[in-house]
This record gives structure tokens, sequence and C-alpha cells, in this order.
């Protein structure tokens, strides 16, 4: 997919070696295979607004970046539940199909790879229910 | 790119790169709005830069996200190392 993924908590860069060595090795062969960065005071993630000062931990934060450095899409969640990958994987697939014809196609709700995409102009103008069903959104 | 750094007993940590509000010539109800702007996560908007130590495949490492114009990065923030979800 051509993406580079970053990691970033509060812990050290030790305790991310012990964590990896420790745990992660045993979920993934080979351990974490991208960085795992340390923001212990959270003034990276307070910069981004995910930093919970009476915790003293980062929420789960998540940010699609482009190859420009400008954020196309994020996602913020407390502690307690976990990320939809196939989601952040879809909206990357679309933000780069997106830039890859300049803005031409655009993705509607329910859009994943292979289903149509919609091309806006002046002809799309009140025609977009004639281009994409409902259905489409939850399939 | 990640470089590799030495290790010493500090424990170094990560922060913004790039220019803090000026806090001298300004009141203090502007710094506040100041500091909220700059603090302000926009979709469309550049993504604060950054620079932090980390792990990665065995060895300590600092990075920079400016190190990634050009490419696609996914940024994940989380909890805590051995916390559960």
């Amino acid at each position: 997919m051509g993406v580079e993924i970053l990691s970033m908590s509060i812990d050290s860069m030790f305790t991310h070696k012990m964590w990896d060595e420790t745990e992660l090795s045993k979920m993934v062969d080979g351990g974490v295979p991208f960085p795992m960065l340390s923001d212990a005071g959270g003034k990276v993630g307070s910069v981004y607004g995910v930093y919970d000062e009476d915790a003293g931990v980062e929420n789960r934060g998540r940010f699609i970046i482009d190859p420009d450095g400008v954020v196309q899409g994020y996602e913020v969640l407390t502690p307690p539940v976990g990320r939809n990958i196939n989601e952040t994987i879809r909206q990357v697939q679309a933000f780069q199909l997106v830039r890859e014809t300049k803005g031409a196609e655009a993705t509607p709700s329910g859009w994943r790879p292979g289903k149509a995409t919609l091309k806006p102009g002046i002809n799309l103008v009140g025609k977009v229910w004639k281009e994409w069903k409902t259905e489409q959104a939850f399939d | 790119m990640p470089e590799e750094v030495a290790v010493g007993c500090a424990r170094p940590t990560g922060g913004p790169v790039g220019k803090e509000p000026d806090s001298n010539s300004k009141s203090t109800s502007e710094q506040q709005t100041i500091k909220e702007e700059y603090s302000m996560i926009q979709v469309g908007k550049n993504a604060p830069d950054f620079s932090a130590p980390g792990f990665h495949k065995g060895a300590f490492i600092n990075t920079k996200l400016s190190d990634y114009l050009g490419k696609w990065v996914l940024l994940c923030f989380y909890p805590g190392d051995f916390t559960f979800v």
C-alpha cells in the first residue's frame, strides 16, 4: 500500500523494546515492523489533541497524513475500545485514489476498492441519484 | 528516516518541531488563543512536525515526521505499552 506506520505513546523507548521482545513478538513474527516512538510527557500528543492530562496517557488517535504532510483524516477513541484496521486501510485506499486521479474521482459513502467512484463535475449536479444508490452505503 | 542513536542513562522523549508561539509580546488572553490554534488539528491542514526517539527493529532510533514527506504516513497514538486493548 505504500504507507509508513509510526506508533507513539508516553512510554520510553526502553519500555517499547521490552514490550516488543516479551509480548508483541509473540503476536507478530519478527516483532513490530514499524518505529515505536516515545512521547513521554505528552508534548506531541498535546499538539495532536490526543493527550489526556488527567490520566497522563494518550488516547487512541490515528492520523492519515498524505505525501505533502497534510492530515487527510483522523479518528480518536478513548482507551477501552480498539480500532478497526480494515476501515483505516479502506480510508487510506480512498485517499490514495483521490490523489492519483488529482481529485477527478471521489469515493462516495460505502466505497471500497473495486466499487464505482463518482466524477464530480457539472454533469453530476442533481444526478448523483442515478449513479449511486443508498444501499451502496451499507454493503 | 529513522537514524540510530547512542543510548545513555537519560530517558529521551519526543517534542514538536518548529516555532513555538512568541510568549513575550502577547497578552495572556492572546496567548491562550494562540495556544489553542497551535494545538488544533484540522483535516486538509499540515500535520504538526515532531521529532521523537523510539525503538525499531532492535535499535534505538530518532526520527522526524518531516523525514517522511513524499510518503503516506499512518500515525497511531495509544495509551501505553502492556495495556490490554
